[in-house]
């Protein structure tokens, strides 16, 4: 940049988080004697309006060319301070910050010490902010339209938000038939509802919605592209060969589901080896017929085991299934009112009803007779007619043996056995559990890592459907932003080639987490698409030839900030 | 411990990270011995959460546990329960409060390397005079023949049909002779943790001196701790059924004679639960011409211990009345087979035992593999 760097530094207290164990006195007065910095203040709260207030008459009437706050993590306020500069004209790509908050104050406990990595660590920010380049924000087009993968109950109500609002709609299920797993389940908790009832007019609605395209029996098979504008193969199983033109979306929304647990895995309960024992899957299709028993016969001793597959280390399921308590709760009393004299009973290690109208649905069950006994189910083993369960009462402190007629497993849910290709496929990173990640916990809970890609139902994790049609709502409503804006916003940060440089060897290519760069057809150099370039800078550390810049984070700027911090 | 026999639970409790536990009771539930005796280690490890000390002394019931490791193979949080009792053993043990049975089969491995405190010259009298060589001057195989398969006489029987069909197999193998000691299985069990360490230290220099490729071990408890227990880098550790199955495969070794019998294979806990050896041992007995293999109810991960493991073969335990044994020649005589087939010294000698208390002997004969594999060598 032609003009010489007029710095303004700016330490924050963050009322005692920083000022407790860092004299920030000390490192203003520090910051004052770095080379280009025309003002040096401290501030108690710099992120407040006043804090702000004070950075942008400073950049006004002192000409400031650059800013640099030390605080907290960028992570926290660099939006904050970008859009302070922005508002009076500064690029926001010349503010930068030094985080002496989280990488040093709190961390630290020698006020001294801490003071003076403080200062190096702001001299450090300083010697980089000089060489600071403004950049660009841009914005792209977007394809109005969106994919939905997966035809179960969250495909189905996202794809009709997302039509509703006007936008089309294709969704694309691997099956002959729309409505998942769900329609093979007998009456939803904890209202009873059929399932029929709920799920029937879902799909009519979708059927002859004229803005969703249905695609059965066919599956994704490649992606390309980037939020606004992706380019999606659908093959249509078990051919081989793409059907027609890729579809052309803006926005995608993954509902793919789960997998049930197969407790073949769990050997010592006998399931597959025994008739008596059944999932609680194959107990919804008798409970659509009205007859449980085995054979014809009518079961006299019932029992269900909870956890089957949940929370068990032992299987790589840590985690908490969320419906099987539930699952348990209705099938438990659906069977005692179908057979009053039935000995009914639950086996469980904690009862988790934490529903809206779950708990009560509970207290209702047992009311109808159900008996709920502490104590996971070790072993089933044969006994003439019947089956025995193995196991501790953990209330009474000691072991029981429970004949049965009927043992049900509430087995647990997981992710889908061929979850890797489409994770593959869009790049979507997963959690340790194997479900999809979403990109927050909290706040960001149906977004993922990359952009234009949304969750919703049990591909993020099991849940039931009240939560399942909730975040498929949600996925929808997200979705929507760029389709509604009809613009996405570019990262700025970006990789460039210079192509006098480039020998066109491609390992770039190679790299490339997200296929942003490519070799020119007709010239063979490398080309980053700046849409589908996050700035990670793997490409620019690749290059043999050094032929990749990665913006703002060049390889001059950061030999500054490192020649700065070891001096 | 104190010499009152309280011990502090805090240390323990975060030793074997007992605060994982969430009183599921699985492991009681399975727990074989916990049906017919006051052990409870569910309850135990509740205990050890809960309150600043356990009286050790207060639990003789301790010494029922058989180590068959059902608990900690089922445990959904991994907490390892079995390890507790061997701790608390291992307290008893360290002030000397344990039964003189243990005490005697402890002493006996420490003078003469073995838990029947038989002399260690005696060790090879299970050849019976038949040459085999000694692995110190290098083999490829390592043959561990344990303690009980070299001194019992019931067991002897099953080193030497292994020399047979390892010399029929033409293998390169050797033994330790009078140098062989006892692994050490047990005594961890019992909470001997420091004669455990010494004969790791020992029988792991030895035994990596002879730089066989491959060590098979007679008996599951050895298997066991040499493959989990010992570091024996560049040795692969085998059970025999592993090593006879996959000479069969290889067609190193075939069976000639018939042997008409229906046979029913019980599963060890040392090979099947904790080491998930299920199909080799049945591998064997189904490539025995005319033998017909019949499952019981309880097989496989289910298998019912014998209660031959963890010290239980010097220590009777707290319920002598009811010996899970007997229940289990029951169920394989229910299946209708002749022949109740093992692969563990121990489980031989409890189910034979069993047989015989039970009335069962002109119905059943319990036998090891190697004894049906050795009917149908030539």
């Amino acid at each position: 940049m032609e003009a010489e760097p007029r710095i303004g530094v700016y330490i924050c207290h963050c009322g005692v988080n920083i000022a407790a164990n860092v004299d920030v006195e000390q490192v203003a007065q520090f910051a004052a004697t770095l080379p280009g910095v025309v003002v040096s203040r401290n501030y108690l709260y710099m992120c407040s309006d006043p804090g702000q207030g004070l950075i942008q008459q400073d950049i006004q009437q002192h000409g400031l060319n650059r800013v640099v706050v030390a605080s907290c993590s960028p992570r926290m306020h660099e939006p904050t301070f970008r859009g302070a500069a922005q508002q009076v004209g500064l690029n926001p790509y010349l503010v930068e910050m030094a985080n002496i908050r989280e990488q040093c104050s709190w961390v630290h406990s020698n006020r001294e010490q801490a003071t003076e990595k403080a200062k190096a660590l702001v001299a450090s920010t300083v010697a980089k902010a000089a060489q600071l380049e403004p950049l660009v924000e841009r914005e792209v087009g977007v394809t109005p339209g969106a994919l939905v993968i997966g035809g179960g109950i969250a495909g189905l109500c996202a794809a009709l938000d997302v039509a509703d609002a006007g936008f089309p709609v294709y969704l694309v299920e691997q099956s002959d038939h729309v409505g998942g797993r769900l329609k093979d389940l007998n009456r939803t908790f904890p209202t009873l509802e059929l399932v029929a009832d709920l799920l029937g007019p879902l799909v009519e609605r979708v059927r002859s919605h004229p803005k969703v395209t249905v695609l059965l029996n066919s599956q994704v098979t490649s992606v390309e592209g980037y939020v606004g504008n992706f380019e999606v193969q659908v093959t249509p199983a078990p051919s081989s060969t793409p059907s027609s033109s890729p579809l052309k979306v803006g926005s995608i929304i993954v509902a793919t589901g789960y997998d049930l647990f197969d407790p073949h895995r769990k050997p010592e309960l006998g399931y597959g080896q025994y008739a008596h024992v059944i999932t609680s899957l194959e107990m919804e299709q008798r409970l659509f017929e009205g007859r449980v028993g085995v054979d014809g016969q009518e079961p006299k001793r019932i029992a269900f085991i909870k956890c089957v597959g949940s929370r068990d280390v032992q299987v790589g399921n840590p985690y908490c299934s969320r419906v099987c308590c539930m699952v348990t709760a209705k099938q438990a009393r659906l069977v005692q009112e179908l057979l009053p004299e039935a000995d009914v009973t639950v086996f469980y290690m904690d009862v988790r009803t934490f529903g809206k109208g779950a708990e009560e649905f509970y207290d209702e069950a047992r009311d109808k007779g159900v008996l709920y006994r502490r104590g996971t189910v070790s072993e089933i083993i044969r006994r003439g007619e019947r089956v025995v369960l193995m196991g501790e009462d953990t209330l009474q402190g000691r072991p029981f043996e429970f004949e049965a007629d009927l043992v049900v497993l509430a087995v647990g849910m997981e992710a889908r056995s061929d979850v890797g290709a489409l994770s593959t496929l869009l790049k979507l990173p997963r959690s340790a559990d194997g479900f999809f990640l979403e990109l927050h916990p909290k706040l960001r809970p149906v977004d993922t890592a990359v952009n234009g890609v949304f969750l919703a139902g049990c591909c993020q994790g099991p849940k039931d459907v009240t939560d399942t049609v909730a975040q498929a709502k949600a996925a929808a409503a997200s979705a929507l932003i760029p389709l509604i804006r009809g613009t996405v916003p570019a990262e700025s940060a970006t990789a460039v080639v210079e192509p006098e440089l480039c020998a066109g060897c491609g390992m770039c290519v190679e790299v490339c987490p997200f296929g942003a760069p490519a070799l020119d057809a007709l010239w063979p150099v490398s080309r980053i698409n700046f849409v589908l370039c996050k700035g990670c800078g793997t490409c620019a550390v690749t290059c043999p030839s050094k032929a990749i810049r990665l913006q703002h984070f060049t390889a001059s700027q950061i030999l500054a900030q490192v020649d700065a911090l070891v001096e | 411990m104190t010499p009152q026999g309280l011990l502090k639970t805090e240390p323990m409790v975060e030793q074997l990270e007992l605060m994982g536990c969430i009183q599921c009771g699985k492991c009681t539930g399975g727990c074989p011995v916990a049906r017919k005796t006051t052990l409870n280690i569910r309850s135990l490890i509740y205990h050890m959460l809960v309150e600043p000390e356990l009286d050790v002394n207060a639990h003789p019931e301790l010494w029922d546990c058989t180590c068959c490791f059902t608990c900690v193979e089922r445990c959904p949080k991994d907490v390892r329960p079995a390890e507790l009792v061997i701790g608390l053993r291992g307290q008893l043990v360290e002030s000397g409060q344990i039964p003189d049975t243990i005490g005697a089969a402890l002493t006996g491995i420490f003078r003469q390397g073995n838990p029947t405190g038989m002399a260690r010259e005696d060790r090879c009298g299970w050849t019976n005079g038949t040459q085999v060589k000694a692995a110190q001057q290098g083999c490829q195989v390592l043959l561990h023949v344990c303690c009980t398969p070299a001194y019992d006489p019931r067991v002897q029987v099953v080193p030497r049909a292994l020399v047979k069909a390892f010399t029929a197999a033409g293998l390169d193998f050797g033994t330790l002779g009078t140098e062989e000691s006892c692994c050490g299985n047990e005594v961890r069990r019992m909470g001997e943790a420091g004669l455990f360490e010494m004969l790791v230290e020992e029988n792991g220099e030895l035994i990596r001196s002879v730089g066989a490729s491959r060590l098979v071990a007679t008996s599951p408890h050895c298997f066991n701790t040499f493959k989990n227990e010992y570091s024996l880098t560049g040795m692969e550790v085998v059970h025999y059924t592993q090593a006879v199955a996959q000479l069969l495969d290889e067609g190193r070794l075939k069976f000639s004679n018939e042997v008409k019998k229906t046979v029913t294979y019980h599963d060890p806990c040392f090979l099947g639960k904790q080491n998930h050896i299920f199909d080799e041992p049945r591998a064997v007995l189904k490539a025995i011409p005319g033998l017909k293999l019949v499952e019981m109810d309880r097989n496989r991960e289910r298998s019912l211990c014998c209660e031959g493991g963890g010290g239980r073969m010097w220590a009777e335990g707290t319920n002598l009345a009811e010996r899970l044994a007997f229940q289990r020649v029951h169920e394989a005589a229910e299946t209708g087979a002749e022949v109740l087939a093992v692969a563990c010294p121990f489980c031989l000698l409890t189910l034979e035992d069993a047989v015989k208390v039970q009335g069962l002997d002109e119905k059943l004969r319990v036998m090891d593999i190697m004894e049906l594999v050795d009917l149908a060598l030539a």
